[in-house]
């Protein structure tokens, strides 16, 4: 038998699931006392080149509470042509075109192999990609440019028949008219007023009846000729809408001195918002706003338009001190879920050198799937490939996205589901395997997931609502079932169809088992997911108190000092911002949020992985350190200097030159792929950007202790931060003291 | 001073029980006719009057006295008597004696002696008022022909036929008696006594009697009168007969001519001679056709009775024909319309007397010439009459004498007039950087009236006497008579109007301001786009653009403009110069309003002209399919104050609007016409706006110098009442073409907005009216907005626009120093200067209430009385604004005959000579649409012309309640044909007639029209090819169709307004407009005759002497 290891990277390969535990207690005590919950990772779109999709509908359990998919864990009875759900045991017949079936000839969904088989369904007719571009015009005159610039590029990557939008905002906000020829046509809204949805499309001109004129009421959502003025299909309008991208200005009222200018980010977000739902109404569509300062007025404001305010920190936020801080997060709560519950997803691309307002912007991402980038310019290479990103294309030339997901968790008695964690909203479906016991977001098996790309990934959590006195029989297993409804960005619509099943054990006979079955790496990230999920919510150190008591390993260390969870040296928006992305990223790359990865290049020998330590940090090596939303180069002492020499330029030190490129190289190919586009810095020891560095670094030695260490090794780190020694010191008696 | 007498029932009175309705008991108008207003619609009333006036004579009785009364008449003033005794109507006619004044003239006349006589008296008194002007013409007395050109020949030669006939010497004499005192103008009494005087012309003459102001004159008046009474009597007996008659032909035409003559002559002495004469003159032209014309009319049966003889003499004084005799019978019945005071006559006679010598303003309480009359101005130190206009030139020196005569004490101030090309506009000065000098305590500006002292080191106020130091900069030695040396060469110290270059200080803010911008905003809803205006009003401004005011002409306009679109949402446009193509922003949050774009909104017109260009090229296109009905008004006109805001400048908003704003936004209206209402106590309602949200609106606007100019295309009821409230608040104007069509309406709707985009304005005004101490500017008329008692606050005031201000005491006033006016407005001009307008005006003031009388101007009575009635209608039923019309007009007259005019029988209907035309004036603004709407006038045209009136000037105001008729007889030469008086007998149905009422022309053709005539205005020589629906004559070769097209072109230039040209044929349909303009003739509303409305007031004066 394969390893833990082997089996659980092959279920991980197969169904994009890894479950905290792989053999499950089988009572409520038990696991209960195993403190980390039975609880999966789970990518709904991950990438299977491998996995041709079936073209035809699923067969579902005639139950109505049920409706789980055939599976290959269902029993079958071929001869009869019945089948029972091994979910609720409900005896079904196979439906008429199952006729031919037999053991020998069975549809793909019974095979062990197709665990996880994609269905492409026929429903309704087919709805184009919508996206709403959002932009900020009180921008520098560059950034402009370059947003401009990237703007328009983005047209040529867009599908033809992808409808796009345009609004733009400032002190104003501009719904453009893309259908009309000769004068550029847009609706003004004030940057100040609140208006509901039904106000905005009577604004634009949506529902009126009139319009329609005696044909009864053609203004039917889907009519094109009504929405078709602010939405168009970019092969009909991209030479217009170049132009008038093109022809944008900067917003033109002036700014007085002492001021900041008066950006309508919340108002534009809910006449985006608002369209869209009058027109598109359960359709994926992404709006995407780019902005390039804090909205400064009306609704949604973060911070008042007087320069001598600052925008809220950590400080005034725990002194209660942040004004707008509630009125705009419940804003833009309230406009996210209005977004999410229309399947529409919100992206945000924040450029600024100051904060943006992410912090009370970030449900609105967060909650509808969409994307947050933040950089310092549009005029950066971070935003531009980021940017460029979002449209990246799979092997197929289709979009890396989907739209319009929703997942639903079946499970088998006696499990029950807790909860989710990731960028989704309830869908508040009631049905029989919900706990009460709410972890993350509960009190359903239903979610909705308005934006899906392969790597968006989702912590559910269960409970095992068997009790103790009522044991499974050996070798039974639990099944979870997870069924994905998505428009895939070729405008299908797909159902993604998983199911797992683990075996039970008891946890008073067969703990050595259950305890081997432990993934330590999922469990971490389900666990800093939860704490995530906690800390936004609640105060910091609460959560980390939480969290050490809650017992975790290793990563723990880093958790506790990662971004996360600490939040100081970041700004309210950046916590935000990381957090944001730590919800949604796989496995992998959220353990390397978790853990930065650092590798040391030298000349003694190939790259190598090294210690996330102060120790690590020589004079001769060039270290090159990933923490997923930064990618260091960082050169020693010594290399520094060879470099400054110049020897790489002599042909008898090209071997010095290498070694240079090496980890440039290998950083290129993770820029290659990662998204959001890291920052990528190249720095070298005593560099004022070697702090990036220095700051992730287990601080071993330190200016405190640099002296009782060896002086061979190492950079000492300023810092009053315990080292990971003393940490697990602190840990071990802990756990020992507790355990008494 | 003009005695117009019009003896109404005089003597009669005995008989006809009739009268008893009508007049004083005195009257014996046939009873049918109880009340007076029911009267004046009836028609039977004429009859009645007629009768009545069968009864009494004009004449003053005393055609014998009128001998000895030679005296007299002078006596009886000069002022035009009307005596209208209930007699009296024969008197005029039938008594050649009668003729009014004659009664003391009237012997005289056989004798041209007599005038000379009164030349005499005449002469001094003409002397004070116009030393230069009256001397001659009362000395020629036979020389006055000069004066009364026209009237003396025309009397002359009438009378002598008709005298000749029946009075020979009589009637001639008088009239040149007459004219000596009309000289004078003032006043007048005349004394027709009922009977006498009308029988012969002489009974003008008695006219002058006017005592009072010629003091030499006074005493014969005063024996004169009785005489007049006396003579009376005769007459009546005369009347008698004529009731009969009168009853059998109600057209008063026929006598109308005979009378009118004499009444004319009551007025002016003189003049009136001459203005008889005159009017005759337009007769004979007519005469020939006019009397068969009226016979046609009314006459029929007039002519019948043809020859009385008394009459004749009157008659025929003034109406040279027999035919008049034929009249004089007829004329027995009524009173006969040309007895009584005509308006024409006395424009003629102004006209003659005063256009030849530039009226200077040097000299205070001096009555500038009629607005009718052609006339230079010089400056020296009054303000021009162009820029303020006076009801009185002398003022009651206590507030128990301007209580007791009732005559209001009003300017009529038109702060930015233009000037005729000959006279120069006020100079500029500059007091440098402290800005005007002006006096410490009541913050007067420096004006001729400042009396420096101490060497000139200081000077004292005119207004409030206190004294100010003289700045450095600004002294001057004086010279031995005290005044500065510099005097002549400094325009505020000797000039009545002047500007001053306004500092910082007198900026709002304390910054100087922007120049200004136009918006304009165009309707482009469904109804707007199909009547053709949007089209129209874009090409329009395509050139119009060009054109927009400047001081500097040959600088390009520093104006900005912008432009938005609207339906029930707005478009505005970004036209900045830089972009291909203009932009689009459509802003539907209408329910709070603002402005989508700062930056391309306001644009210089040179700069973006190509962007500008394409804007109004595709505006039409984009909007030639909309099926968009409603519209908002409130959120456009926010948005226009919201662009100003945000530009920080004044500016001027033009509005095309095309219907009622139904659409949900502020300042929504509903459709609340209702005719059930008209004539009830709640008829007000349809005429006060609807919400107070326009007033608040146009507060904001004034606040920022918004003005607003509204043009409306209804094609129904829009209400124009709550529209016109931000226009009229703001110094703005409101244009309406009701059913506008492109083709018909084209070149009105484009004449009214070239001259509105282009005319000279000023902006974010702020009138005030300063006065010397003892009188008080208490109430203010126009287009403006006032947030405290004294500050007029004009957002927009153009060249058109005039405020009205009364006055009243605070104090007694002194004879010796007069009253001083100074009115001062600060504006911006369109070049975006800072800049104070100053005029002052200085009047006289007087302890005799008789030179009160003699010194005011019925027009701007007339101005003053519309106005404030107008503006009456808001709070009060129309009925009791009528009564109370009538009301005081009567306490002015018999003020007037209670304390000037001689003693006369209860009879006579006694005017001043200066307000001889105020009872047929005061009855065409109490005929008016907006006061006696017709069945036919919708709640919005009232309300429209309502507003019109708020800001008229005196000459737009008369030629709008007495249009201007002219007979197109011959249009050889320069001068224009003498008009004749609005009443339909005036036409002739073989003649073509141009009326003139301010907003129309009317072209009106006599169905047997010379063939020769047709041919050469309409190139048809038959009538029924004539096309009814052109609204501009064929370019003929020829000179009457060139001199035709040239008269109509100048009327048109002397107008605010372009007036569409309307050709009405005879017995067409439309005829019935046109004779809604015939304002001597009963209305089809109800609206009283002249004839019958001066009885009505004779009884109303009667009665509150009585």
């Amino acid at each position: 038998m394969a390893t833990y290891q082997e089996f659980i990277q092959q279920n991980e390969d197969r169904d994009g699931v890894r479950f905290s535990w792989n053999l499950w207690p089988s009572s409520r005590l038990e696991a209960t006392r195993l403190v980390v919950p039975v609880s999966c990772l789970f990518t709904p779109l991950k990438e299977r080149p491998d996995l041709p999709p079936v073209q035809y509908e699923p067969v579902l359990c005639s139950r109505a509470n049920c409706k789980a998919v055939l599976n290959p864990l269902c029993q079958v009875d071929y001869r009869a042509k019945i089948w029972a759900c091994n979910f609720c045991f409900q005896r079904n017949p196979f439906p008429p075109s199952y006729a031919g079936i037999s053991d020998v000839n069975q549809p793909a969904e019974l095979m062990p192999q197709f665990s996880t088989i994609e269905y492409i369904v026929q429903r309704g007719p087919p709805n184009p990609l919508i996206f709403l571009y959002v932009v900020d015009t009180c921008l520098e005159e560059e950034d402009l440019q370059a947003l401009k610039e990237s703007l328009q590029m983005s047209l040529s990557l867009l599908p033809p028949n992808a409808l796009v939008g345009l609004i733009t905002f400032g002190r104003m906000v501009q719904v453009h008219e893309l259908s009309c020829e000769g004068i550029a046509k847009s609706y003004v809204f004030r940057g100040t007023k609140e208006l509901s949805s039904k106000q905005i499309q009577e604004m634009l001109g949506l529902t009126n009846p009139s319009a329609s004129g005696p044909q009864g009421r053609p203004a039917a959502p889907q009519d094109p000729a009504v929405t078709c003025r602010f939405l168009q299909p970019v092969h009909k309008v991209d030479m217009n809408l170049t132009d008038l991208l093109g022809e944008l200005q900067r917003d033109p009222w002036p700014v007085p001195q002492g001021k900041r200018p008066l950006r309508s980010t919340g108002i534009a977000l809910s006449i985006a918002v608002g369209l869209l739902e009058g027109t598109f109404p359960n359709t994926g569509a992404r709006v995407m706003m780019f902005m390039g300062g804090p909205p400064t007025q009306g609704p949604g404001m973060v911070v008042g338009d007087e320069l001598k305010t600052p925008i809220r920190s950590w400080h005034d936020i725990t002194k209660d001190n942040a004004r707008h801080l509630k009125k705009a997060t419940k804003y833009y709560d309230a406009l996210a879920n209005r977004a999410a519950v229309n399947g529409h997803s919100i992206d945000i691309y924040a450029c600024a050198l100051d904060q943006t307002g992410l912090l009370e912007m970030k449900c609105l991402s967060n909650l509808t799937g969409g994307h947050i980038a933040m950089g310092d310019s549009f005029n950066t290479s971070l935003f531009k490939q980021t940017f460029q990103r979002v449209f990246s294309k799979d092997h197929n030339g289709e979009f890396r996205m989907a739209f319009g997901g929703t997942l639903e968790v079946s499970t088998s008695r006696e499990l029950k589901v807790s909860g989710a964690i990731g960028p989704c909203v309830s869908l508040k479906a009631k049905g029989p395997c919900i706990s009460e016991n709410e972890v993350g977001v509960g009190g359903t098996t239903q979610w909705k997931i308005c934006s899906l790309s392969p790597s968006t990934t989702l912590a559910l959590y269960f409970e095992v609502v068997n009790q103790h006195n009522a044991p499974i029989p050996q070798g039974g297993r639990g099944a979870v079932q997870f069924v994905t409804q998505y428009q895939h960005s070729n405008t299908q619509r797909r159902i993604r169809v998983t199911t797992v099943a683990r075996n039970w054990a008891d946890a008073q006979s067969q703990i050595q088992h259950i305890e081997s079955s432990f993934d330590q790496e999922a469990s971490a990230v389900i666990m800093a997911r939860l704490g995530v999920f906690r800390a936004e919510s609640e105060e910091g150190p609460d959560v980390l108190r939480w969290l050490d008591r809650q017992l975790i390993r290793l990563f723990m260390f880093h958790l506790r000092r990662s971004p996360f969870l600490q939040v100081f040296n970041n700004s309210p928006d950046e916590c935000s911002y990381y957090r944001h992305h730590f919800v949604r990223q796989d496995l992998t790359q959220s353990l390397i949020m978790i853990q930065p990865i650092l590798y040391s290049y030298s000349f003694h020998g190939p790259p190598e992985p090294v210690l996330l330590d102060s120790g690590s940090i020589l004079p001769d090596r060039i270290l090159l350190m990933d923490t997923f939303f930064q990618l260091v180069i960082y050169h020693g002492e010594t290399i520094a200097q060879w470099r400054k020499a110049g020897y790489q330029e002599q042909p008898e030190y090209e071997n010095f030159k290498h070694l240079l490129v090496a980890p440039v190289d290998d950083a290129q190919e993770i820029l290659q792929t990662r998204f959001p586009m890291p920052r990528y810095i190249d720095t070298e020891h005593g560099g004022s950007q070697a702090r990036f560095l220095l700051s992730k670094v287990n601080p071993s030695q330190t200016h405190n202790n640099l002296y009782s260490w060896g002086q061979e090794t190492g950079a000492p780190i300023l810092t009053d931060d315990v080292s990971l020694q003393v940490f697990m010191d602190h840990l071990k008696k802990l756990a020992v003291s507790s355990a008494a | 001073m003009f005695v117009c007498v019009l003896s109404c029932f005089c003597v009669r009175v005995s008989r006809p029980p009739v009268c008893q309705p009508y007049s004083h008991g005195a009257m014996n108008l046939s009873g049918p006719h109880p009340s007076y207003p029911q009267q004046y619609g009836v028609q039977p009333s004429m009859q009645q009057m007629t009768n009545q006036m069968s009864g009494m004579q004009v004449g003053s009785g005393p055609l014998t006295s009128a001998g000895p009364g030679y005296a007299p008449p002078p006596s009886s003033e000069p002022p035009i008597s009307a005596a209208y005794s209930a007699a009296a109507p024969p008197s005029y006619t039938q008594a050649p004696h009668p003729v009014s004044g004659a009664p003391s003239q009237p012997p005289p006349p056989s004798e041209p002696a007599a005038p000379q006589p009164y030349y005499d008296g005449p002469p001094p008194s003409q002397q004070q008022p116009f030393p230069s002007s009256a001397p001659p013409p009362s000395q020629p007395f036979p020389s006055s022909s000069p004066y009364s050109g026209p009237p003396p020949s025309s009397q002359p030669r009438a009378p002598a036929v008709s005298r000749q006939q029946s009075f020979p010497p009589g009637p001639p004499p008088p009239v040149q008696q007459t004219f000596p005192n009309s000289a004078p103008p003032p006043v007048s009494q005349a004394l027709y006594s009922g009977p006498p005087p009308s029988s012969q012309p002489g009974p003008f003459p008695p006219t002058f009697a006017s005592p009072a102001q010629y003091p030499a004159a006074q005493p014969p008046s005063q024996p004169g009168p009785p005489h007049f009474h006396s003579g009376p009597p005769p007459q009546c007996p005369m009347p008698p007969p004529s009731m009969s008659q009168q009853q059998a032909n109600p057209l008063p035409p026929g006598p109308m001519q005979q009378p009118p003559q004499p009444g004319m002559q009551g007025g002016y002495p003189t003049q009136q001679n001459g203005a008889f004469g005159q009017p005759r003159g337009p007769q004979p032209g007519y005469a020939g056709p006019q009397y068969p014309g009226q016979q046609n009319y009314g006459a029929g049966p007039a002519p019948t009775p043809a020859p009385t003889q008394k009459r004749l003499d009157p008659d025929s004084i003034p109406s040279p024909q027999a035919s008049e005799l034929p009249a004089v019978q007829k004329f027995r019945h009524r009173i006969d319309p040309d007895a009584i005071p005509s308006p024409i006559q006395v424009i003629e006679d102004d006209r003659a007397n005063k256009s030849s010598e530039p009226f200077t303003t040097g000299v205070k309480g001096q009555t500038p010439p009629l607005v009718t009359t052609n006339f230079q101005v010089k400056d020296q130190g009054n303000a021009s009459p162009r820029f303020v206009r006076c009801t009185a030139y002398n003022i009651p020196c206590t507030a128990d004498m301007a209580k007791q005569s009732q005559v209001p004490l009003a300017a009529v101030i038109k702060p930015l007039a233009m000037l005729p090309p000959d006279e120069t506009r006020p100079y500029v000065v500059d007091h440098g950087e402290a800005g005007p000098i002006r006096c410490n305590r009541c913050k007067a500006y420096m004006c001729p009236y400042m009396q420096f002292i101490e060497g000139g080191r200081r000077f004292q106020c005119g207004f409030c006497s206190c004294v100010t130091d003289v700045p450095p900069h600004y002294f001057q030695h004086l010279d031995h008579t005290g005044k500065r040396v510099d005097c002549c060469d400094r325009p505020e110290l000797s000039l009545g109007s002047y500007e001053f270059v306004a500092t910082v200080d007198y900026c709002k803010n304390n910054k100087l301001p922007q120049p200004p911008s136009f918006i304009f905003f165009i309707d482009v809803s469904y109804n707007a786009v199909k009547s053709g205006m949007v089209n129209i009003v874009c090409q329009e401004l395509k050139t119009l653009l060009d054109y927009l005011p400047r001081e500097n002409p040959e600088a390009d306009s520093v104006v900005r403009v912008g432009f938005v679109t609207y339906n029930k949402v707005l478009h505005f446009y970004n036209v900045k110069s830089s972009l291909a193509q203009p932009q689009m922003m459509v802003v539907s949050d209408v329910s709070d309003m603002f402005l989508p774009l700062l930056d391309g909104f306001l644009v210089n017109v040179n700069d973006s002209r190509v962007v500008i260009e394409s804007l109004l090229d595709q505006i039409p296109e984009m909007f030639a399919d909309t099926r968009e009905t409603e519209t908002v008004f409130g959120p456009v006109i926010q948005a226009g104050l919201e662009a100003l805001k945000a530009a920080d400048c004044a500016g001027k908003l033009f509005l095309f609007h095309s219907s009622l704003p139904i659409a949900e936004a502020p300042g929504k209206l509903k459709n609340r016409e209702d005719k059930k209402l008209v004539g009830t106590d709640k008829e007000k309602s349809l005429i006060q706006p609807q919400s107070g949200f326009y007033s608040n609106l146009s507060k904001e606007c004034v606040a920022q110098g918004c003005c607003v100019d509204l043009f409306l295309f209804p094609n129904q009821y829009v209400d124009v009442a709550t529209l016109g409230v931000v226009p009229v608040s703001t110094g703005g104007s409101v244009y309406k073409y009701t059913y506008f069509q492109a083709e018909m309406d084209r070149e009105r709707f484009l004449n009214d907005l070239r001259r509105d985009v282009q005319k000279p304005m000023g902006f974010d005004a702020v009138m005030r009216v300063r006065t010397s101490t003892g009188i008080r500017a208490t109430d203010f008329f126009g287009s403006f907005f006032m947030s405290n008692t004294t500050d007029v606050e004009l957002a927009g005031l153009d060249c058109d626009k005039t405020v009205t201000v009364e006055f009243r005491h605070d104090d007694k006033l002194s004879e010796d120093t007069g009253a001083l006016m100074q009115c001062a407005v600060l504006y911006t001009s369109c070049s975006g200067q800072r800049r104070l307008r100053v005029h002052n005006m200085a009047v006289n003031c007087c302890s005799q209430l008789a030179d009160l009388y003699r010194n005011c101007e019925t027009d701007t009575i007339i101005n003053f009385f519309s106005k404030y009635a107008y503006r009456s209608l808001l709070n009060t039923p129309t009925k009791t604004v009528r009564d109370t019309l009538v009301n005081q007009c009567a306490q002015i007259l018999a003020c007037y005959r209670k304390n000037c005019a001689s003693p006369s029988s209860a009879g006579q209907l006694i005017l001043p000579e200066c307000m001889k035309l105020l009872p047929v004036y005061l009855n065409c603004v109490l005929k008016s649409d907006v006061l006696q709407p017709g069945a036919d006038v919708s709640v919005d045209d009232r309300a429209y012309l309502r507003q019109l009136l708020s800001c008229m000037d005196v000459s737009e105001s008369h030629v709008f309640f007495y249009p201007r008729l002219l007979p197109l007889v011959k249009l050889d030469g320069g001068s224009l044909p003498m008009a004749v008086r609005n009443s339909e007998e005036r036409l002739s149905k073989g003649g073509v007639y141009l009326l003139e009422t301010g907003l129309y022309l009317f072209l009106w053709v006599g169905a047997n029209a010379q063939q020769e005539l047709l041919s050469n205005i309409f190139g048809t020589p038959t009538f029924s090819q004539i096309d009814p629906n052109m609204t501009s004559l064929p370019e003929l070769d020829n000179p009457f169709s060139q001199r035709l097209r040239e008269i109509i072109d100048s009327f048109r230039s002397q107008r605010s307004r372009y007036m569409k040209l309307m050709v009405v044929k005879q017995e067409d349909k439309a005829e019935l407009i046109f004779k809604h303009f015939l304002c001597e003739d009963k209305s089809a509303s109800g609206g009283a005759s002249y004839v019958d409305f001066l009885c009505h007031m004779h009884k109303e004066i009667r009665q509150l002497l009585s």
